[in-house]
């Protein structure tokens, strides 16, 4: 005969009913940890549609091109003007189009001057004949998925307001929802006549006549093929860092929900042998058990991913700031979400309450109906636990100290990290145990001896949540140093790097003599530097190559992180160059390494005299002389310049020069703006992770208070008998309060060295294998002394409330714990 | 209606078995009451947990009518609890989360035995009436014991089995509870086994088995009560 489900639900659900607060704690704790978790996913989810929506047509194309310095297009007359000084360009115009209620993407594209060997990796010459493009109707290529959601068939011809598409022709390889054609056509759907977006440069140089400012009035910026790999690299290692901060703050969200779990199912525990007792089979009783923590999961998940969504979109701009500044990719400061966010933030809070309950449920399955409920039976059963989670403990501790020696690679150093931290969570009731016992090993007076057994008894209960506050504080001062040492690092390294006052990019060479020229004449000016960039591919990666001036002020503040004897005047004398860390580490280049550079006239060789630092910059960097600079890349104009001048006079200087020259505020810069400008977006970055950090350690602070509210009821029994020997109510919450301190303090003391064991993963493992550089690890001992009064701060605030109820509890309600002894 | 065969039960504790009941025999027929007596130690509560199915026996059978309570596995051990017995604590065992009301219907409602009549009867005839909407910690110990027989006879069981039901109950309430809990046996003719150590209560049953170094030492009829089974 079947159990009926709806009294077993009614018996299982009326224990909550009954305690309201202990219903709280464990959706609050649910809710959060969701939060959390679901705010960063939010987060992360966003700017990777932001990364999708903003991939332009022009970024499937694999080769240099020439973009208008200013504006969207540019005249049709500059290819033109070009190409008879003999420039190897070939014109792309592109722009959306909505096509039956689809947006595609247009690129259209000139077959016939597009050179060889630029290629689209999108269009396959072999498949279609470029002419095909262009003779006759044309053709408009589009990939079968582009096909299906257009609804069309092969031959159709869409029509749209500004006429009918080339007839649609398969093409493999294209991107969804791109459309490629000729340009012409594309100019005429697009309403852009006689204007182009971009130009494709063609390797070959020979045939060039006259120099590009020569060629054309029109100013272009050169650009490599956006190496899409490399940016999605790099903001996914900001993911991932916003991954791992928003998993540990679930974490801290689920030791709530473990602790509140487990003290329910404790304190229901007589009636859940009862309902065995009565007839309920185990497996039903589970299952019952089961259903009603996915139902909270539900209701929490709900709560928690409504909570997350006010969480990302308050943290949004930041995170927009820090990916557009530190890698260029735009993110609109606005949320957008769709189904699946909602449905993996329920998913997470589901398999989180399991994860958490996981051990409760356990037990219930094993609980023998008989079992007597001594305490000193769940206790016997709570050392155990103790131990084997300590073996536990020292397992995943050597585990990343493996990982430390062994591994590597980022989900390597994430999973050290994971390791270290769980590690050394689990290991805390184990140290608190013994500090405990240490005390009460000094302790003499009658009162004093129960003050630290009593602290023993009450440590399997608060363990999870002591934990939590273990976790939340080493994450701070791991984070914090790091925080720290970066932004300590970063402004001595802002002031080397940004030591000249004014940098100015004139519009060509001959206007940048011209400057040069009054400039010299100055009397505030000390020094006049001047830079070129170029961009190359080393080693199969863009990279920067840049030939600088030697002046004296860079060589008396260049960021060298390590040098060979005499560097200036190797790379004075075209022999040596300096390459940025990011370079030499994912090259394995060292001093003294020699590099082959390939310039536009050819190779050349150097020998590394020095390694920089270039902290924030994705791309690795040659630093080379400037005369090299110009045998290599004659083409390229040198027009960047940076002025050492009296501070006192830089405005004035400014000024003139913005007067005298019509220098936009684009091409003229102070000091002090670009490094308020450079300062803003690293701030920004971190006040994402510090937003996150005071939110790890508020949740702790809820677990501390949850717990305790939830202890603070099975506590009376053994209160009860202390009040009836003499103990005043407010005596015993004062000694309540100065355990829960006493704990915090010992927590705080571990957090130290795990923390900082944490700041050393993140310089010296993730840092470098995210970002390709190392960050000097600096500390900062103020920091831990507020850190620790905020832990000490924190047990008291959530010991306050328990505290305070104790200390004004009816005596009635002392009594009843004699009355109900049986 | 039950038969207990050389019921043999050890506890396993490090310093080896402990055998708590050495062959113990019995029987009880429908509609009869019988008291099970020993000293503290001497098995008697192991005995009712047996009866129950709330644990296993290392040697002999039990038999609740047809069934071998042995044979079941822990879920028709579980449904036999459900829809066949009516168990009584000493500590009452009341859900208390849950209202009087609810805490009577329970069992009956679980098993789907749910009979609205028969509930109101039993609240009625145990004094319960007036409380059906508190919650057992606003009851007194006797007014919680007779919830807990109220919630083991509305499902109608077959076997009402008592482990010291008025062991936390002064004399008054004890002597209440025994005329009430005669008072239903009688009126629903189910089989009723009490493990209890008061003489006086153990002379209101059929019979009484008295149990010493896990044995039945004796089997006494009080005078003017029939033997049966």
């Amino acid at each position: 005969m079947s159990v009926r489900s709806r009294p077993l639900f009614a018996a299982l659900l009326s224990h909550w009913r009954r305690r309201p607060g202990q219903l709280a704690t464990l959706l609050i704790g649910l809710a959060l940890a969701t939060a959390l978790w679901s705010g960063v996913q939010a987060l992360n989810a966003q700017a990777r549609s932001s990364y999708d929506d903003a991939a332009t047509a022009l970024a499937g194309v694999q080769a240099p091109m020439l973009l208008p310095e200013e504006g969207a297009t540019m005249p049709e007359r500059v290819f033109v003007e070009l190409r008879r000084a003999g420039w190897p360009v070939s014109p792309l115009v592109e722009g959306s189009l909505e096509v039956d209620g689809v947006t595609l993407r247009v690129l259209g594209i000139d077959p016939v001057s597009l050179p060889s060997g630029v290629g689209l990796p999108l269009f396959n010459p072999d498949d279609a004949s470029p002419a095909a493009l262009f003779l006759g109707d044309g053709l408009t290529l589009v990939s079968t998925d582009t096909l299906a959601e257009l609804g069309a068939a092969e031959g159709d011809a869409p029509v749209v307001p500004a006429g009918a598409l080339p007839p649609l022709t398969l093409q493999d390889d294209l991107a969804p929802a791109l459309a490629v054609m000729d340009i012409g056509a594309a100019q005429r759907l697009l309403g852009r006549s006689g204007e182009i977006s971009a130009l494709a440069l063609g390797s070959d140089r020979s045939r060039i006549i006259a120099p590009m400012d020569a060629a054309t009035d029109q100013m272009l910026t050169r650009s490599l093929p956006r190496e899409d790999g490399d940016l999605a690299g790099l903001a996914d290692s900001l993911h991932l860092c916003l991954t791992a901060f928003g998993f540990l703050s679930f974490t801290v969200g689920l030791f709530i929900v473990h602790s509140a779990v487990g003290l329910a199912f404790e304190q229901r525990r007589p009636v859940l042998r009862t309902l065995r007792a009565l007839g309920v089979p185990r497996r039903r009783l589970a299952a019952a058990l089961v259903l009603e923590l996915a139902g909270f999961a539900v209701v929490a998940g709900l709560a928690g991913m409504a909570l997350g969504y006010v969480f990302a979109a308050l943290l949004l701009p930041d995170v927009a700031a820090s990916l557009r500044g530190l890698y260029g990719a735009d993110v609109p400061g606005e949320l957008r979400l769709d189904w699946t966010w909602w449905l993996a933030g329920l998913a997470i809070s589901l398999v989180g309450t399991l994860v958490a309950s996981a051990s409760s449920l356990a037990k219930v399955w094993r609980m023998p109906i008989l079992a007597p409920a001594l305490p000193e039976a769940w206790h016997g059963e709570e050392r155990r636990w103790l131990r084997w989670q300590s073996v536990a403990a020292v397992t995943l501790l050597a585990l990343a100290a493996l990982l430390g020696l062994l591994g590597s690679g980022l989900y390597a150093g994430f999973a050290m990290m994971g390791a270290l931290l769980i590690g050394a969570a689990l290991l805390l009731p184990a140290v608190l145990a013994v500090a405990l016992t240490l005390g009460a090993r000094t302790a003499e007076r009658p009162e004093a001896t129960w003050f630290w057994a009593d602290g023993r008894q009450q440590l399997s209960g608060l363990s999870f949540a002591l934990m939590a506050l273990l976790l939340a504080l080493s994450v701070n001062v791991g984070v914090g140093a790091m925080v720290g040492s970066f932004r300590t690092t970063f402004l001595s390294w802002l002031d080397q790097r940004l030591a000249p006052e004014i940098f100015w990019n004139a519009p060509d060479e001959a206007r940048a003599g011209e400057i040069r020229d009054w400039l010299t004449a100055q009397p505030g000016v000390r020094e006049i530097l001047s830079r070129g960039d170029a961009e190359v591919r080393f080693a199969d990666a863009p990279t920067s190559v840049v030939g600088v001036s030697d002046a004296a002020s860079l060589r008396a503040s260049f960021p060298f992180l390590a040098a060979e004897a005499d560097p200036w005047d190797r790379l004075s004398a075209g022999t040596a160059a300096f390459i940025s860390e990011q370079l030499a580490r994912r090259e394995g280049l060292e001093l003294g390494a020699a590099i082959e550079v390939p310039g536009d006239t050819g190779l050349a060789s150097y020998t590394v005299a020095g390694i920089f630092a270039d902290y924030g910059n994705p791309r690795g960097q040659i630093r080379i002389g400037l005369a090299e600079f110009r045998t290599l890349f004659p083409d390229v104009p040198v027009t960047a310049h940076s002025v050492r001048a009296d501070p006192a006079q830089t405005a004035a200087l400014v000024a003139e020069m913005r007067d005298r020259f019509a220098l936009p505020a684009g091409r003229l810069i102070d000091q002090e703006r670009l490094k308020a400008f450079s300062r803003a977006i690293f701030e920004r970055t971190f006040v994402v992770t510090g937003a996150l950090n005071t939110l790890t350690l508020a949740v702790a602070g809820v677990a501390l208070l949850t717990s305790l509210l939830t202890l603070a009821e099975t506590r009376l029994p053994q209160l009860a008998p202390l009040w009836a020997l003499g103990l005043r109510r407010g005596r015993l919450a004062r000694l309540e309060l100065l355990r829960m301190v006493a704990l915090a303090a010992i927590t705080a003391v571990v957090a130290l060295p795990l923390g900082l064991a944490l700041a050393w993963v993140l310089v010296a493992i993730i840092n470098v294998e995210a970002f390709g550089w190392r960050l000097p690890l600096y500390h900062f001992p103020r920091d831990w002394v507020v850190l620790y009064a905020l832990a000490l701060l924190t047990a008291l605030a959530a010991t306050a409330l328990p505290a305070w109820r104790l200390a004004h509890m009816a005596p009635a309600r002392l009594l009843k714990v004699f009355a109900d002894e049986r | 209606m039950l038969r207990v065969q050389d019921v043999r039960k050890s506890y396993v504790t490090p310093q080896g078995p402990v055998p708590v009941l050495a062959g113990v025999d019995l029987a009880l027929g429908a509609g009869e009451t019988l008291a099970l007596t020993g000293e503290s130690g001497s098995g008697k509560s192991t005995l009712l947990h047996l009866i129950a199915g709330l644990d296993s026996v290392d040697g002999g059978s039990i038999a609740l009518g047809d069934r071998d309570i042995g044979a079941l596995d822990e879920a028709g051990r579980a449904a036999l609890r459900r829809t066949e017995v009516g168990l009584v604590f000493q500590q009452f065992n009341l859900i208390p989360s849950l209202s009087v009301e609810a805490n009577l219907s329970f069992q009956a409602r679980l098993a789907d035995r749910y009979d609205a009549v028969w509930v109101q009867e039993l609240a009625a005839r145990l004094g319960l009436a007036e409380l059906l909407q508190r919650y057992p910690e606003q009851l007194s110990g006797g007014q919680q014991q007779r919830v807990a027989i109220g919630r083991a006879l509305a499902a109608r069981p077959a076997l009402l089995l008592a482990d010291e039901p008025t062991g936390n109950l002064d004399e008054q309430a004890s002597d209440a509870v025994m005329d009430l809990t005669a008072d239903l046996v009688a009126r629903t003719g189910c089989a009723f086994l009490m493990v209890t150590h008061s003489r006086d209560l153990a002379a209101r049953l059929d019979r009484r088995v008295h149990l010493s170094n896990g044995k039945v030492q004796a089997v006494e009829t009080p005078p003017g009560r029939a033997a049966t089974g």
